[in-house]
């Protein structure tokens, strides 16, 4: 057992500070424990959020010494020695204290367009192992938003929250586009208004992703590409007029129901 | 202050929380882009150099050696036997037959995924490092010219692949010595290590991944293409070793033909 300072960001939209409190650190303790520990001791008015404490409900996502981590995954005795800092998510508007306000992300979610599959066969959707196994790991996503917050393009320039969806939901559009029963074409939607084309792959999203998704490798990258077959290669367009195949304007993707 | 157009009410231009500073990291963020700067410097400033020089890229006596910064040589101010093909392109005595092909291998590298993330993090700084503030005022990553041109990295690629093809027969030749039959020296092994990091770097690209297999909707109904697409995902998995690997091994490469050519060392003669 030993003290330790945490230097932890307290403050609403009006303003805010750090705050200095020495606790003792137990054993196999984990930052949210040390949290807890303020609210029951030094604050109880500290506002955290928290659920699950085993890294699978994404609710306690901060920054701890300036990397967006899960409070309640990131044991004590694993951070270098002095004061702990910990503060809010920058990317995303101060609720109070080391609570923000992830309502962006929301409105994000509404916009991705469903899945549209065929019109049911006789024998029914048949799903293939090799087919499932593919969207696997972006199902693994808790919504953290962490990597929603490292993302340079909105946590730096706050004008690009008009024009980008952000890591997590090009999993999500991902996911869609490979799915082998979807008949919408989202990739005029992800380029012109999701703002794929903002990304520029430097991969803090897949560094900070608590579940270990390779974001970048995995479904950024397919995008990319799959939107450069859709735009930028005269090859695949040659392709699609032989083979008559047309893709959906991103109008059309954007108003496509959920069956 | 402006609405995010959706049915949740989404306010932009809100108070964020912590202080306004670049970074709170403690860590060494910074050694990553010390380290990619040095290393990608270095290689510039060499491979223009190499480009430049217009001499003691090949060694034609009782070696069949060609630095892969000249290779395939395709202009009339070659070294005599450097180059095996019957097209050549007319050009003064002075001019370097490297400046005719290296646009095609720095292009694949320049669009590469992984050096874009290199270079814009380390040269750009957008950002520097991880939750590092962005050294810029304004963004448009890669929705605007010249950055929209990275798109066109599957081109490269496909040239890449002609390259290797070029350089791999580059190595074959080298188990070849003018006079002295068959035989492997440090030469051969040097071109047939560059030629296999080569391809290894090339087929576990990103692009490459995507042509074999990864546009496809459904692997059930492609099981050719997801049989190729399972054998490139683990190459691509080391796509940043293979990256780094080839580009210092290319420029060991030079140097080696170029230190034989000169007379500087002897290519010694394994077996």
């Amino acid at each position: 057992m030993s003290d330790v300072t945490m230097r932890v960001w307290r403050g609403d939209a009006n303003g805010g500070q750090f705050e200095d409190y020495t606790v003792t650190q137990q054993e196999g303790e984990v930052v949210l424990d040390v949290i807890h520990r303020i609210q029951a001791t030094d604050a109880p008015d500290l506002a955290c959020r928290w659920n699950c404490k085993a890294g699978k409900c994404g609710s306690c996502a901060a920054e701890i010494n300036g990397k967006p981590r899960l409070m309640c995954m990131t044991r004590m005795d694993q951070l270098p020695e002095g004061p702990v800092t910990i503060t809010p998510m920058k990317t995303f508007p101060i609720i109070r204290d080391l609570v923000t306000d992830v309502s962006f992300n929301y409105a994000q979610a509404e916009k991705v367009p469903a899945l549209l599959p065929p019109p049911m066969p006789a024998d029914g959707y048949r799903m293939f192992q090799q087919d499932v196994e593919r969207g696997q790991e972006f199902r693994k996503c808790i919504e953290c938003f962490m990597c929603q917050d490292v993302c340079h393009v909105i946590r730096d320039h706050e004008d690009n929250k008009q024009y980008y969806a952000g890591p997590r939901f090009f999993i999500r559009y991902a996911e869609l586009e490979m799915h082998p029963l979807d008949t919408n074409d989202r990739r005029d939607l992800i380029r012109e208004e999701m703002g794929l084309g903002y990304c520029n792959i430097t991969k803090c999203c897949t560094e900070v992703c608590p579940e270990h998704i390779k974001i970048t490798d995995n479904a950024i990258i397919p995008l990319k590409e799959r939107v450069v077959d859709a735009q930028y290669d005269p090859v695949a367009w040659l392709g699609r007029k032989i083979r008559r195949k047309t893709k959906r304007s991103a109008e059309e993707a954007a108003v496509q129901p959920a069956p | 202050m402006t609405a995010v157009g959706s049915s949740t009410k989404v306010v932009l231009g809100g108070t964020r929380g912590g202080p306004d500073v670049a970074t709170l990291r403690q860590d060494r963020w910074w050694v990553q882009p010390v380290v990619t700067v040095s290393i990608l410097t270095a290689f510039v400033i060499y491979s223009t150099w190499a480009a430049f020089q217009n001499k003691n890229y090949y060694v034609g006596f009782d070696r069949d050696l060609i630095s892969p910064f000249y290779s395939p040589c395709l202009a009339t101010s070659c070294e005599a036997g450097a180059s095996n093909s019957g097209f050549l392109i007319h050009t003064p005595g002075w001019f370097s037959p490297a400046l005719l092909i290296l646009i095609f291998p720095l292009g694949f590298r320049l669009t590469c995924y992984y050096y874009r993330r290199s270079y814009y993090r380390a040269f750009w700084w957008s950002p520097p490092a991880c939750a590092v503030s962005d050294a810029h005022a304004s963004y448009s990553g890669e929705t605007k010219f010249p950055l929209i041109m990275q798109n066109l990295h599957r081109y490269f690629f496909y040239a890449g692949l002609v390259f290797n093809v070029l350089l791999t027969y580059d190595a074959i030749r080298a188990f070849r010595q003018p006079g002295l039959g068959f035989g492997v020296t440090v030469g051969t092994l040097v071109l047939v290590t560059n030629a296999t990091l080569l391809w290894l770097y090339s087929l576990s690209c990103h692009a490459c991944r995507h042509l074999c297999g990864g546009q496809v909707r459904s692997f059930a109904q492609h099981p050719w293409r997801h049989k190729f697409w399972k054998f490139v995902t683990p190459l691509n998995a080391k796509h940043m070793n293979f990256a780094w690997a080839s580009l210092v091994f290319v420029a060991l490469t030079d140097v080696y033909i170029r230190l034989v050519a000169s007379g500087a060392i002897t290519d010694y003669k394994l077996f």
